[in-house]
């Protein structure tokens, strides 16, 4: 019953969608309002609908209803109740119904906005957004549907939406579990994140698309879009970093970003986001960039839609499985389809969308932000041509060759470098005219500040050249944006007479966007700092200890004490190993690396023992042992310099773009019309 | 107010000094562009991992030394040479068609490797790896090592991923078939 209303509303959104499109459309060849209207009811109409199919899934779930392929896959009778929920999004049919839903609600809440100046994007911008529920949609329906049952037939057990002539329902006693990887904290928050980012990146888009159609191609569509386009970016960056967590959490192997394929689809649109946010801030101040932010956004749309393809089911998969599924060949159809018409749409707009300013000087703001662009774009090229280097090279000389993480490491290193170096230089260059001499003014006391980076690492023992160049640009942006930040603190506070604090709170308050952009910088400094740590200076070591043995590493001494084997209520049997920790002679506390092994999934888990400082992550994993007599077991031992300053970094970067983002009434930001007035805008206390 | 920041306003642009900042930016945007080009050809060619097949490396033998390869290879249970206290394995892999076309004309994995394993003529290879011994490494299970090949004719593997047939087939994710230890 519960499935049968949960199908008949998914049919029924389908066709509501459908339904919204046509109307769209002859809304907009007829320039009937009805039609349009009655195309945005469609639109709001959507977001119920599917909330009842997500409603009807979790029931599913929830009541171990196993004659459900979808519920048999992803969750059984041992599992708690939270995973049970959490598991809606631990397969790929219900990630799939998940997404449509969070694109529901984005696209509905986008049609909820005041339409008043922008009557004639709306439209187009439910349409857009409308086409891409629709996709999805189908993709649930006719090849990923979550209320596909089991049969028995003479010739074996199918899967099916309805009874095969002359087969017997199959009910299942338990289900197969939900992957046992993905039952951990940062897993469930990590994929809604993700995705809650790629969706909301469909309303910027929408609204580039709405802005080609109609030729209103100032920059209205970026004014509205803006804070869409951050929290998008938001979700996107939390999504990568929670992933980024769990991988170090629970992949067991010391690290927390292995540049596997699936990684790089999701941080492709990332890259291309970030370049879009700062390239918008060009067309604002300066009318220029008009078609790059176009070329941009469309990008960064056709990389979500892959990403989605490529992360759809929520846990790396292999590549070979994709050739198995039937949405992969679907998934390249409309990511070609949609493309091609953007990029029709974008040349036939073309001449409309000429600067209005041009670029005076190498080091003017514009030019800076167009030197970030480069940079995202060189990132993004190495991360393309690396995912596709085995598919060009067999083509080429019929050798398949692959490029591995050292690839990756080594060709976007000083990009990143160069990328750190700008956010200390950009944010005190002036727009429009800019020269050596006037920014040397500008920088040249936090870059001495900085100048002192270079005897404390030294002192510290740092040796290598470039972990000394990476820990000074480190401390030049810290201090360029730190010194950015007093200097106007202490002007205004000089000025109107308040405290330094207030003086912070109203200047950030003032100024959301620069002083959120600020953070955000200082954010991605620090978790630079964890990077290099990690990077440059992981060691590691293994060893098989008996009782009482130990091994050192960095200035540590970790002892085997014992290994406990038992059996949990939750259907894992745990082998767990306790350490003390000692540093010299301090004794530092007990570690507790273990591994789970699910007995419904039939697999193991391998669970570090970490001890976690700002200065260091001690991390242990038990990777083997004698099970009877427990005499041996093997340890591996990683010491990740300052990787916590990754974690921390990014929540200032959130901090920072909650700033930014947080709604506020200031008037739309003037042009910087240059180079005819003195004045400096971006400059007023 | 910070008068250091105000730039130096140029009244006059004249359309010469447009164009020599043209070619300003156009040499700037090539010189990044080759960066970004030169990044990518230094790095693959010093990073490329070589996918091999047994044969086509003991055919090739010393062209290929000291190069990073990606071999696959059937691993041959009675081989298996495990020290626990040193963590130094040992075992042998038997060849195994390179092409998936190859694999499924001769009936699928599992039989191929079945095949590799019972066929005394088939060119093999010793591989040496220090690390944890996987669960999964046992007799006619599939090997793919990272690593590079020693001048004694030995691969040395640096990284380990095993795959069994019968697991295979269940089309479970793939770190099921990982090794724990793999990274």
């Amino acid at each position: 019953m519960v499935a049968h209303i949960g199908l008949g509303f998914l049919v029924f959104v389908f066709l509501v969608s459908v339904y919204g499109i046509i109307a769209s459309i002859v809304g907009l060849r007829k320039q009937a309002f009805a039609w349009v209207e009655s195309a945005r009811l469609a639109m709001l109409l959507t977001f119920p609908l599917i909330t009842v199919v997500v409603a009807s899934l979790l029931i599913l779930l929830l009541t171990n209803r196993y004659e459900y392929s979808f519920v048999y896959g992803v969750t059984s009778r041992s599992m708690p109740l939270y995973l049970k929920i959490t598991a809606l999004w631990g397969g790929q049919a219900g990630s799939l119904i998940f997404w449509s839903w969070l694109l529901a609600a984005f696209t509905t809440a986008v049609t909820l906005r005041k339409w008043d100046r922008d009557r004639e994007f709306l439209p187009w911008v439910i349409l857009t957004g409308l086409v891409t529920l629709t996709f999805f949609l189908s993709l649930s329906i006719f090849f990923e549907n979550p209320f596909n049952r089991f049969w028995g037939t003479p010739t074996g057990e199918v899967e099916a939406l309805f009874q095969p002539a002359g087969s017997i329902p199959l009910i299942p006693q338990d289900g197969r579990g939900l992957n046992p990887l993905l039952r951990h904290p940062g897993m469930i928050i990590h994929p809604p994140m993700l995705y809650l980012g790629f969706v909301s990146f469909v309303v910027p888009f929408a609204f580039a698309i709405a802005a080609l159609v109609t030729g209103r191609t100032d920059d209205r569509w970026i004014r509205i879009t803006r804070r869409w386009t951050l929290v998008a970016w938001l979700f996107l960056t939390m999504g990568l970093v929670l992933g980024a967590r769990w991988a170090y959490d629970v992949l067991g192997w010391g690290g927390y970003w292995g540049w596997d394929p699936v990684e790089i689809a999701a941080f492709m649109p990332w890259l291309t986001g970030t370049a879009f946010l700062h390239s918008v801030m060009i067309q604002e101040k300066r009318g220029m960039f008009k078609r790059w932010n176009m070329i941009l956004i469309i990008v960064t749309y056709a990389l979500v839609i892959f990403g989605t393809f490529l992360t759809r089911s929520g846990v790396l998969s292999s590549v070979h499985a994709f050739a198995q599924s039937a949405i992969g060949p679907m998934f390249f159809v409309f990511i070609g389809i949609t493309f091609i018409v953007s990029l029709s749409l974008l040349l036939y707009r073309w001449a409309d969308l000429s600067d209005e300013g041009v670029l005076y000087s190498l080091l003017s703001r514009e030019s800076l932000f167009l030197l970030n662009n480069l940079l995202f774009m060189g990132i993004l090229i190495v991360c393309f041509s690396g995912v596709i280097f085995p598919l060009v090279s067999e083509l080429l000389t019929g050798q398949k060759v692959t490029v591995g993480p050292p690839f990756y490491e080594r060709a976007t290193g000083p990009l990143f470098a160069g990328l750190l170096l700008l956010m200390g230089i950009a944010p005190l260059s002036a727009w429009g005219h800019s020269t050596v001499k006037t920014l040397g003014k500008a920088l040249w006391k936090p870059a001495l500040v900085s100048v002192l980076a270079f005897p404390l690492v030294i002192w510290l023992g740092v040796r290598n050249g470039w972990a000394i160049l990476a820990f000074w640009l480190v401390a030049f942006t810290s201090s360029v944006t730190l010194y950015e930040y007093g200097r106007a603190v202490i002007a205004r506070a000089k000025r109107t007479g308040e405290t330094l604090w207030v003086s912070l709170w109203r200047l950030a308050q003032k100024n959301r966007r620069r002083y959120g952009g600020y953070t955000i910088h200082l954010g991605i400094v620090l978790m630079a700092l964890g990077v290099v740590g990690i990077e440059m200076f992981q060691t590691e070591t293994q060893a098989t200890l008996r009782s009482g043995e130990s091994i050192q590493l960095a200035g540590y001494t970790v002892t085997f004490r014992q290994l406990d084997e038992f059996n949990l209520p939750d259907g894992r049997n745990v082998a767990r190993a306790t350490m003390d920790v000692y540093r010299g002679n301090r004794y530092l506390g007990e570690l507790h690396p273990r591994r789970d092994y699910y007995w419904d999934a039939n697999q193991p888990m391998t669970i570090p023992g970490t001890r976690s400082t700002m200065e260091d992550d001690l991390y242990v994993l038990l990777v083997d042992w004698q099970p009877i007599s427990s005499q041996g077991a093997t340890f591996k031992v990683f010491h990740n310099p300052l990787v916590n300053w990754m974690w921390f970094g990014a929540l200032v970067l959130i901090l920072g773009t909650l700033i930014a983002a947080w709604p506020d009434r200031d008037p739309e930001p003037r042009r910087v019309a240059v180079p005819s007035t003195i004045s400096v805008p971006e400059r007023v206390f | 107010m910070d008068l250091a920041h105000q730039p130096q306003v140029e009244q006059t642009v004249s359309v010469q000094r447009t164009s020599a900042n043209k070619v300003k930016f156009l040499i700037g945007g090539l010189l990044i562009i080759a960066a970004v080009v030169y990044l990518i050809i230094s790095s693959a060619t010093a990073n490329a991992q070589y996918f091999m097949t047994v044969e086509e490396i003991q055919q090739r033998g010393s062209a290929v030394l000291g190069r990073e390869l990606r071999v696959s290879g059937a691993v041959i249970g009675d081989s298996i040479q495990y020290d626990p206290q040193t963590l130094r394995l040992e075992f042998i892999v038997a060849h195994t068609p390179g092409s998936q076309k190859e694999i499924d004309a001769q009936g699928g994995m599992a039989a191929v490797l079945h095949a590799a394993v019972m066929d005394p003529n088939r060119p093999r290879l010793k591989v040496v790896y220090n690390g944890v011994k996987p669960d999964l490494l046992r007799n006619e299970a599939q090997a793919i090592m990272t690593g590079r090949l020693g001048e004694d004719g030995v691969f040395y593997a640096e990284e380990l991923l095993l795959k069994c047939p019968t697991r295979y087939e269940e089309a479970l994710p793939e770190q099921v078939e990982n090794s724990d230890n793999g990274n």
